[in-house]
Formats: structure tokens, sequence, C-alpha cells
């Protein structure tokens, strides 16, 4: 390959105490993707960040075509040609999609220049296989569209290396065939990308070549990715082996949750069409599915956030089908929500005050109306120390946590009453391979104990790992059930489809 | 160069600081209009303080005004932690008053008198705000402009019936009768206005604190203010803390009016508050929604109100610097409060 396109050399970071970034050197060459990989907390974000300008680094220098640049923000890394798209996508919700292309571009007399945009938006669109209607606003995409117009955006604005960072976390696996496609024919046509992911197999798909960072230091380099296996590189990025759990044969017990021809409606997304399973004791049900066959309102209605329709759900033998949250937990239910941050947790308030939200009422936390701080304290010191959630302190607010660790907190504050019952979404979703291995062993653990767990989730692999049977849904509607040693990728990929249906 | 960025955690020191900075920004910018209006500002400044503050019964003074904007600042305070957008606290302190005086005039012991007052006024301002709190959850009304509009029909009731059955048939003026004797508020200095309600109100600034800090209807406020869709997914009923808290805020806001009849004007009048619920906005927010911080930022206002009819005196600047001062005020620290949550940096020259 040619001269590199960008090359960073011992680039070094420090935030206080924690060094974030140590001596890391990296180049990238024209029509190369090349994969940074890491552990949360490892600096990836850190090291994408200086190259973009958002940090100035306190050792270390950018090359760009070979000549040593300083970039101070965002305006300078575009003008060296260099793009990004953030974890956060940076976009106007109520412009359209051509306006947010042309924010901060200046026309001819300081007037937009729509005709041009719409020129431009048009070529981009048919160079890469990027398209999207330039009228739409922002807020009327999904996300994974709006990402596509994170990646336009920098593409228009001249980016010749385009750093994706965790593109794939917020997406559903259909869309990300869909990105990679994109990516690909960029660097077909000469553009570097650097794509960030712990997620390995896709790592293992795209990408020319990988950076590994642990700590904070390069701790290997693969040259092979696509050769390499995922057990190698999750070794470099954790330093030790990673050995998958197994799930231990277990004789379920009687059922623990039962819907029984559950219907809904007034839900923002795909109703439920009556739907009927169980989950017995010691038991875990997968619920595989594309994102949007009516996971959320199957959740939202065991979890007591919407009222069916019509049908009937039971506890332990007991119906509780329009009880409310509060009524569900104090029966044994226990529940993990598909977004931590807005329906988990209260980012702005002490992590503690999370972890005892839904039991604040009761005797362990309160009496009389009034709260027991020591005890509320003491919980949440407790639960830090046994699921190791890496945090200052039970005070600190809870928004300042890792995705890891605000999953484990979540995981805690569910677990620590010995639910007869739990429901999650996306366990790990944006989690690295470590925080993901310690939530599934928890869940091995539960089924252990005799609790029983529906997993709704989009990684086919880690329900096929987990669960005991699987259910696929499909349009609303469960279109079917079955044991998890009889399905494979393959199989629920195709069911998930609508395709092998009632089958 | 310089460029926001975002924070990523407050130093402590900043709650107490931010405040203070918005209060002296507020008074530099002001100064200006007192040296437009002809004025030395040293010397304004100077009667203002030594008005408000600067013997014993000025002091008095300033805390008789300061007693039904602590009221209205907590009622503000506890209701914006919530989330709940009570504007109507001028309203609601309306509300109060007007069912104190009607308590108040009838003949009976005077502890029971003000013990009546008190529950009556409070009960008033209380189903006011549930009004607004009402209409937001079963209609989604937007309850800033469902609260601020209550505070016009209020007033304009106030008018009616001190314009009509209240009013006095001697003398014609449009005021209440006067509650009875007995229930007036017992004053706590001889030669002073400092009347009970004072300390009520200085009291109830800890107990507001102590309500959000360390019960569970405090914490259930907190969470539904900061995220009502984890509130509701924890097992709090969203809806029921929202009335909650409208009563609360209500009641606080109707005690500022009980105060004001029965420590005060022991009547109602057209011009019993002048917009002391509307200042309570301002005192919540220099509180940064702490009510412990309610006290001395309604004591600052008092003592700008006070302080400002003494300035115009001596100096001829127009009292409405008073109004002008708590406009900027309130602007300041809502500028001040960017600071929270960004930072200014430096950052070198581009290249
Ligand atoms: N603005 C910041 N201030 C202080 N510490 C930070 C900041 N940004 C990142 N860090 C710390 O630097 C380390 C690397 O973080 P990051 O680059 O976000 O990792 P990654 O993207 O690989 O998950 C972490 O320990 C993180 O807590
Ligand atoms: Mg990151």
């Amino acid at each position: 390959m040619s001269a590199p396109l960008i090359e960073m050399r011992g680039i070094t970071k420090i935030f206080g105490a924690v060094k974030a970034n140590e001596a890391v050197d990296l180049s990238v060459a024209p029509g190369e993707i090349l994969g940074l990989l890491g552990e949360n907390g490892a600096g990836k974000t850190t090291l994408m960040n200086v190259l973009f300008g958002a940090y100035a680094p306190d050792a270390g220098e950018i090359l760009v075509e070979g000549r040593p640049v300083t970039i101070h923000n965002s305006a300078d890394a575009l003008a060296a040609g260099i793009g990004m798209v953030h974890q956060h996508f940076h976009l106007a919700p109520r412009l359209t999609v051509l306006e947010n292309l042309l924010i901060g571009i200046p026309g001819k007399s300081g007037r937009i220049d729509r005709t041009r945009g719409l020129a431009r938006l048009d070529e981009i669109s048919r160079q890469y296989g990027l398209s999207l209607d330039p009228n739409l606003p922002v807020s009327a995409l999904s996300v994974g569209e709006q990402q596509r117009l994170e990646i336009i955006k920098a593409l228009f604005r001249g980016a010749k290396l385009l750093i994706l960072d965790e593109p794939t976390a917020v997406l559903a696996p259909s869309e990300v065939d869909g990105l990679f496609a994109a990516l690909r024919s960029m660097a077909a046509q000469g553009l570097g990308i650097i794509f960030i992911s712990h997620k390995l197999n896709e790592v293992r798909a795209l990408t020319h070549r990988c950076v590994v960072l642990r700590h904070g230091k390069v701790a290997g380099r693969v040259d092979h990715p696509a050769s390499t296996t995922s057990a190698e590189m999750a070794k470099l990025m954790c330093g030790h082996e990673i050995v998958p759990p197994t799930r231990e044969a277990s004789t379920p017990g009687a059922a623990v949750l039962t819907l029984d021809g559950i219907s809904t409606s007034g839900h923002a997304g795909m109703p439920l069409r009556d739907v009927s399973l169980f989950v017995r004791a010691g038991e875990i049900l997968g619920i595989a599915g594309v994102s949007g066959n009516g996971q959320q309102a199957l959740a939202d209605v065991i979890s007591g956030m919407l009222q069916p329709r019509a049908g009937t759900m039971t506890i332990a033998g007991k119906t509780v089908t329009r009880f409310s949250p509060r009524e569900l937990q104090a029966f044994g239910l226990g529940r993990i929500p598909e977004d931590r941050m807005t329906t988990g947790l209260v980012t702005n308030l002490p992590l503690a005050d999370s972890m005892v939200l839904p039991r604040i009422g009761t005797e362990a936390f309160s009496r009389n109306g009034l709260l027991n701080p020591t005890a509320i304290r003491a919980f949440a010191e407790a639960q830090i120390k046994a699921y190791d959630i890496r945090c200052p302190g039970p005070m600190v607010r809870a928004g300042a946590l890792s995705g890891g660790n605000l999953q484990k907190a979540l995981l805690a504050r569910e677990l620590a009453f010995d639910p007869k019952v739990l429901i999650v979404s996306q366990p790990t979703r944006g989690l690295d391979i470590g925080a993901a291995r310690f939530i599934h062993e928890k869940f091995l653990a539960m089924r252990a104990k005799g609790c029983g767990i529906i997993v709704i989730g989009e990684d086919l692999e880690e329900l096929l790992m987990l669960s005991d049977r699987i259910a696929v849904m499909y349009e609303g509607r469960i279109a079917r059930t079955l044991p998890s040693a009889d399905a494979t990728v393959a199989r629920l990929g195709l069911m998930m489809t609508g395709a092998e249906g009632k089958a | 160069m310089f460029r926001l960025e975002a924070r990523t955690s407050t130093p402590a020191w900043f709650n107490l600081a931010l405040p203070l900075i918005a209060i002296a920004v507020t008074l530099v910018l002001c100064s200006g209009l007192i040296a437009v209006a002809g004025a030395g500002v040293i010397e304004a400044y100077g009667v203002m303080l030594s008005a408000s503050l600067g013997d014993s019964y000025a002091i008095t003074e300033t805390l008789v005004r300061a007693a039904p904007m602590i009221f209205t600042g907590l009622a503000v305070a506890i209701a914006f932690r919530a989330k709940f957008w009570n504007i109507g606290a001028e309203g609601q302190l309306l509300a109060g008053a007007v069912a104190s005086c009607f308590v108040g005039a009838i003949p009976m012991p005077g502890y029971l008198a003000m013990l009546l007052m008190a529950i009556v006024g409070a009960a008033a301002g209380a189903l006011v705000a549930l009004v607004p709190a009402t209409l937001r959850i079963k209609f989604k009304v937007d309850d800033v402009v469902s609260s601020l509009l209550l505070n016009s029909v209020i007033y304009y009731a106030l008018m009616a019936l001190i314009e009509g059955p209240w009013k006095d048939t001697f003398s014609g003026y449009p005021i209440s009768p006067p509650i009875e004797d007995s229930a007036n508020f017992p004053v706590l200095i001889e030669g002073t206005r400092l009347h009970l309600g004072v300390i009520v109100a200085l009291i109830a600034a800890p107990l507001c604190w102590f309500l959000i800090a360390r019960t569970t209807l405090g914490f259930r406020i907190r969470v539904t203010g900061e995220n009502p869709e984890a509130a509701r997914y924890g097992g709090i009923s969203v809806q029921r803390v929202l009335l909650s808290t409208a009563l609360l805020s209500g009641a606080l806001a109707g005690l500022a009016g009980v105060g004001e009849v029965g420590g005060v004007h022991f009547q109602v009048m057209s011009d019993i508050s002048p917009g002391y619920g509307y200042s309570g906005i301002v005192v919540a927010m220099l509180a940064r929604l702490n009510p412990l911080g309610v006290v001395p930022a309604a004591i600052f206002l008092a003592a700008v109100m006070t302080g400002a009819e003494a300035m115009s005196r001596a100096t001829g600047v127009p009292a409405f610097l008073s109004d002008v001062i708590q406009g900027t005020a309130l602007l300041a620290m809502l500028v001040a409060l960017l600071f929270t949550a960004y930072r200014i940096r430096r950052v070198g020259a581009q290249t």
C-alpha cells in the first residue's frame, strides 16, 4: 500500500490520574480499513478525539500525508481531511437532512446554497451507495439512518479519513450489513477508515488490519484479522483467555411466568398479537427477532409499563395481568430495560439512588416515609463491591459510569432481592467481552438457583449460548418456539424474516 | 479563542459561588442604570444597604418582607424539583390570603383562629395548584401556561370580592373587612413588625429541605423530576408524585398569603402582594432549588426591595430599580447555571 494517509506517533493523553493513551503509534493508508479494538475504557475514543482535535495530546505528533500537523478543533481536523462519526450523534433534530449537511458551510454571499448541496448529496449517494431523502427532518430518521447522515456529513466536508466510533453498537444486525457494504465501497475508492468496535466477528469480517488497545497502550497488532481467531484477539484485548461459560444441563421446574393470548394496542412500536409463552423455574427462554417486531411491547407488558388489551399474565400461578411495575416487582419480577440510561437509571442523581429506586418504600430503605440513608449507602456499597462496579463510590452521578458498569449496577439492584422471574432486553449491548461474560455468568447462576429468565436479544450467538429454548418473534407474534439444541444461527435468521413461519 | 466544553463533574463550591457571582454581576450591571439616573453608584448602594440591613429595625423590616418570598420560594423550589412548572405561586398566595381573611374575621379564640387561618389558607393555595397539575395529568395541558394564566383568574376574583361583597361600605375603599384583633399574629419584638409568621417561614425552610432530602416522598419527587420514565419503571406513580408536589407547593404559597393577612395587613386589598409569587421564582433559582438556599435568597431580594425604596427617597433613582435588579439577577443566574454544565476553555491560536 502507498504512504500513510495519517500517522499518529507516540500519542499520550493523561486525564488527572488516568493515562487514557500512552505512546500509541497508529497509521492508516488510503483504501485501508483499520480496526481499533479494546475493552471499554481502553482509550479508543480518547485516541480518536485527539486525532479529531477535541483533546490536545500531552505528547506525540500527528502526520497527515507525511506532513506534521497540529489539530486544535474539529474545523482543523476537517480541513486536514479527517471526519468522525461519534458514538453520540451531533445532529439538529428539527432540521432536514440537507440542512444538517449544510450547517456551517457558507454558500454564495452567506446564503445557503441548496442546489449545490443537493447535487453533492446526490453524487455521494451514487458513489458509495448511501442514500437518504434530503427533505426528511432528522427526527424522522431511524438511528441507522442518522448514522448514515453522519457519514455523509463527513464525506460532504471532504473527509479522506473516516473515523467511526462503535458504529454498530446502535445498529440492528440487518443494518450492520448495509453499513459494511458502504464502508467497503469507500475503502475501495481510496478512503481510509478507522473502525472502532469490541465485537470481534465484525472486526474480522471488515478490517484489513487491527490495533488492539489495553489500558491506553497498544497491546498488539493484528495483520490478518480474517485469519486470526476471535479467541486470540480477545486475549490481546483482555490480557487473558476468555472461556465462554457453559450452560449445565438441568431439568426446569414449574412455569413461573406465563402469557396467554396477550394483545396490545396504542404502543409506539409493533403491537403484540395473541402472544402466548411461558418460562419455567431454572430455565432461560430467549426471544429472537429483528428489532421492531414487538419485542419492546413484550418487555413493556411483562414489566407492567404497558397494559395489554387482551390476554392474561401469571407469575407463579397468580394472575398479575394489570399490575403496576411496583406490584410486579413486589411479586418477584426483576427487570433490566433495553435503554439503561433513560429507563433504568437516573443519570443526574447519585448511583445509590438508582440502585434503591424500585424498593425505596420498603422496610429495607425507609420507615414511616423517612429514608434510611445509612442503609441506602450500605446497600449500594455492598453491591458495588459484590459486582465489582468501577466507580468512585455510591454518591457519584450515575451518568458518570460506563455502560458496562451501569449494566452491572442495574443487575445488582434487580438480583439483590432474588427475583423469581427476570426479564432482560439486550443485556450486553455495547458491553465489552469481559463485562458481557460477567453478565452471562450471573444469568446462568440465577438459572441454577431456579429463576426463570427471559432474554430478549438480537445477538443470536449470545441467545444460543444462554437459552434453553428460543422463541422467534415476527410481526408481533411468536412465530415459533424451539429448543436451542435444534436451533442454529442460520435457521433462526431465516425464521426471523418470517420465512419458516409456523412450520 | 474561547469555547464551551461540557463538564463531566461540577465542583461542590460552585453551588455556593454561582448565586454570589450572579448577584455581583447583577449589581455591577445595575450600577449603570443608577449612574444614568444621575446618582452616585456607591452612595445609592450604600443607602440600600443601610436601609435594609443597617440597623436592627431595618433588619426586622427586611425579614418581614422576606417571609412571603421564603414561602413562595419554597413552593417554587419544590415544584421545580419535580419538574412541575408552577408559575402560579402568585395566585396561590392570593387564594391563601383571601381564605385566611375569611376565617380570621370569624370571632373565636386567637390561637385557634391563627391555626385555622394557616390550615384554610394552605388548603386554598393547594387547591389552586391542583388545577394546573390535574390539567397536565388528564389533558396534557402545559403547566407553565395554565398556572400562569390562573394567576389572573385568581387576581380578578379577588378584585371582584373586594369591589363587591367585601367592599368597605363606610369608606368605599376596595378593601376587605379586617380580621379579628385576636387573630393578628403576635409581634415578637416590641416596636417592630416582626411577627410569628416570619419565624414559621424560617422554620419551614429546613423542614422542606428535610422533606426533599430525607423522606420517601422527597426521593420520589427528585427522581420523578430528573427522569419520569425511570421513575415509572422503578415503580413510582408519577401522577401521584405530581399531585402531591402540587398540593405541597400550593400550600406553601398559600401560607405566604396567610402571613401577609395575619401578620402585616390584617385584611385583603388589591396590592396585598407586590408580586411575591413571581419573586419566588427568582428566589428558587438563586437558591438552586435547595430549600436551605431559599432563606438567604429571599432575604437578598427583600433587602433589595426595602433598600430600593429608601434609595429612591434619598437619591431620586426610581424604586423600580428593585424590579430591574430582580429580573437581572434571574437572568444572571440562568447564565451562571450554564457553567454547571459547561466550562469555558481557552484554546490556542488557529494554525
Ligand atoms: N474527559 C475525560 N476526563 C477524564 N477521564 C476521561 C475522559 N475521557 C475519558 N476518560 C478516561 O480515559 C479512559 C479511556 O476512555 P475512553 O477513551 O472513553 O475509552 P474507550 O472509548 O476505549 O471505551 C477511561 O478510563 C476514561 O474514564
Ligand atoms: Mg468509547
